[in-house]
């Protein structure tokens, strides 16, 4: 690991003042934030990360979890995704939101990482973490070891030629359906960011995979006032039944009454580049009744762009079926 | 180890380890040593240089920075380098080695040890990071001659085979007892997946916390 200097600041505005000096908020940012750790200090130790200054943010005021006033719930950066999960409103009102961080790392990774860390969750494509190996995120114009390689895990939805990384996490699904926005201070100012701008296509530049400029900090994600008579939740499906990621997985909000869905949102992980919000899938679902049959078309548009890989194309039947069921269990009768 | 100041009179855990004459570690070194010096005189002496070396490396400090860490209840003043994971300060840095380093990343919970009272994978924080948070680790829960509950648990329900695992274990269980854990094996079992055995000790271990809960909830009914 490199040697980096620590800033333990308490003020946002240094924090911004100091981290907009950098050249990158992206891959090899020299000045990086650090909340959990879980991911930055893991990808330190194996040299893909190496900034020269970390500025820790958990001295912040930025852990609230709080209604508000429309009804919403607003979530500060720093807030634990253990604290995120268990919390009241979280449970009660976005019970998708609850289901995915749970199903996801385990209680200790859970208690240390934060909001804003999950929303940057680097992938765990294993070219990407080992620097003996070429890598486009990694180091831009290297290649794709992962095409002609070991592809099992990544993704088939939303790749480029220059890389077909998965986004691992499980809670930035269930933000992607709950439509939440992610809230930045920068040099310039306050900015607010709809999660589907958030994270970019690896298209020619996967080294680029949010739209975060030096000095950008999340301070805080809010959530939209629950759809009343909603239902959520979150399916996972992987090869573990604990502390795994995602071979496929669904997030759904489902309102529907008398058989009818009348507000579908949707979004799969562990099959795409990003958080992969299907508004196709939502249009098959609106205004139709909740059969097998809709299920399955909806099932069909989201994966209608697949592009599997040598050794994922099981992805695509899996997580058509992930989103059937998901959605069969949403609009059981309670 | 010249970068540490101990605040507490009385010398305990880590400076007992310190001024040891000779602990089970330095034993088994020495022990190592001298064999060596035995059979190959060459080997030793390259050896020797070589440590001579790390030894020379790990007390340079010119990154270092001042911390203060607040440990199983007494407050350490460190000196130390900012990389330095807080697994790494606790088992080099104050001689507390019950929590073991298994993968380094994360991803096996043998490191892991109680911040403010929740459980977070020591190897993933930076020690430097942690001033002003209380820090306990397997040492602070118990002792040999006054085991924690959840030890006594784990030694009756034989919940280990190496012992690599055990002290992650055991302060995953301590911790989960606090936690929205359901009572069920299954619910135990989720809530202790952090934690990897490679024995295959695990219904041993879930009978352990099953066994801590259920006497904890009888004598808050009676």
């Amino acid at each position: 690991m490199k040697i980096f200097a620590l800033n333990r600041t308490t003020d946002p505005a240094q924090a911004v003042a100091t981290a907009s000096k950098a050249k990158t908020a992206q891959q090899g940012a020299e000045i990086r934030f650090i909340g959990g750790g879980t991911t930055l200090i893991d990808l330190m130790k194996l040299n893909v990360e190496q900034p020269r200054t970390l500025i820790d943010i958990n001295r912040l005021p930025l852990d609230k979890i709080e209604a508000l006033p429309d009804g919403g719930l607003t979530i500060g950066a720093v807030a634990r995704n253990s604290d995120l999960a268990f919390h009241p409103l979280v449970r009660k009102n976005y019970a998708v939101l609850s289901e995915a961080i749970l199903s996801g790392a385990s209680a200790q990774l859970r208690n240390m990482a934060t909001t804003a860390g999950n929303l940057l969750q680097r992938t765990r494509c294993m070219y990407f973490r080992d620097t003996a190996m070429p890598c486009n995120k990694r180091e831009p114009g290297s290649g794709c070891a992962a095409i002609t390689g070991v592809n099992r895990s990544l993704a088939i939805l939303g790749t480029s030629e220059h890389c077909i990384a998965t986004n691992p996490s499980d809670m930035n699904v269930a933000m992607a359906a709950l439509e939440a926005t992610i809230h930045v201070r920068g040099p310039k100012g306050e900015r607010s960011i709809p999660i589907g701008d958030f994270h970019m296509l690896p298209g020619n530049t996967p080294h680029r995979e949010t739209v975060l400029e030096p000095g950008d900090l999340i301070t805080h994600v809010t959530l939209p006032p629950p759809a009343p008579g909603n239902r959520s939740l979150y399916l996972k499906l992987r090869d573990r039944a604990s502390y795994e990621f995602a071979l496929a997985s669904a997030a759904v909000v489902i309102t529907a009454a008398n058989g009818k869905i009348s507000r579908a949102r949707i979004a799969l992980g562990g099959v795409g580049t990003k958080p992969w919000r299907s508004t196709d899938a939502e249009n098959e679902l609106n205004d139709q009744p909740a059969t097998e049959a809709v299920f399955r078309n909806a099932a069909e548009a989201a994966l209608r762009g697949a592009k599997p890989q040598s050794q994922n194309g099981f992805k695509v039947e899996l997580a058509k079926r992930c989103l059937v069921h998901a959605l069969k269990l949403a609009t059981q009768s309670a | 180890m010249s970068d540490r100041i101990e605040r507490d009179e009385k010398p305990e855990a880590a400076s007992r380890y310190e001024f040891a004459k000779s602990t089970r570690r330095t034993f088994l070194s020495r022990l190592g040593m001298a064999s060596l010096l035995a059979s190959a005189a060459p080997i030793a002496r390259a050896f020797e240089e070589h440590s001579e070396k790390a030894q020379v490396t790990s007390t340079d400090l010119k990154d270092a920075i001042p911390v203060s860490l607040r440990v199983n209840g007494k407050k350490y003043d460190l000196r130390i380098d900012p990389r330095t994971t807080l697994l790494d300060c606790l088992r080099e840095h104050l001689h507390l080695t019950g929590s073991k380093k298994g993968c380094d990343h994360g991803q096996c919970g043998a490191c892991t040890v109680h911040i403010n009272g929740r459980r977070v994978n020591s190897c993933l924080c930076f020690a430097a990071m942690q001033e002003g948070n209380e820090i306990t680790t397997i040492e602070g829960i118990g002792q040999p001659e006054n085991l924690h509950a959840m030890q006594a648990a784990f030694v009756a329900t034989d919940a280990y085979q190496c012992g690599y695992c055990t002290s992650g274990q055991i302060m995953s269980g301590v911790a989960l007892l606090k936690e929205p854990c359901g009572s069920e094996d299954a619910d135990v079992k989720e809530f202790m997946s952090g934690n990897i055995c490679r024995c295959g000790a695990y219904q041993n271990i879930v009978a352990a916390i099953q066994s801590v809960r259920k006497n904890r909830d009888e004598n808050f009914r009676s």
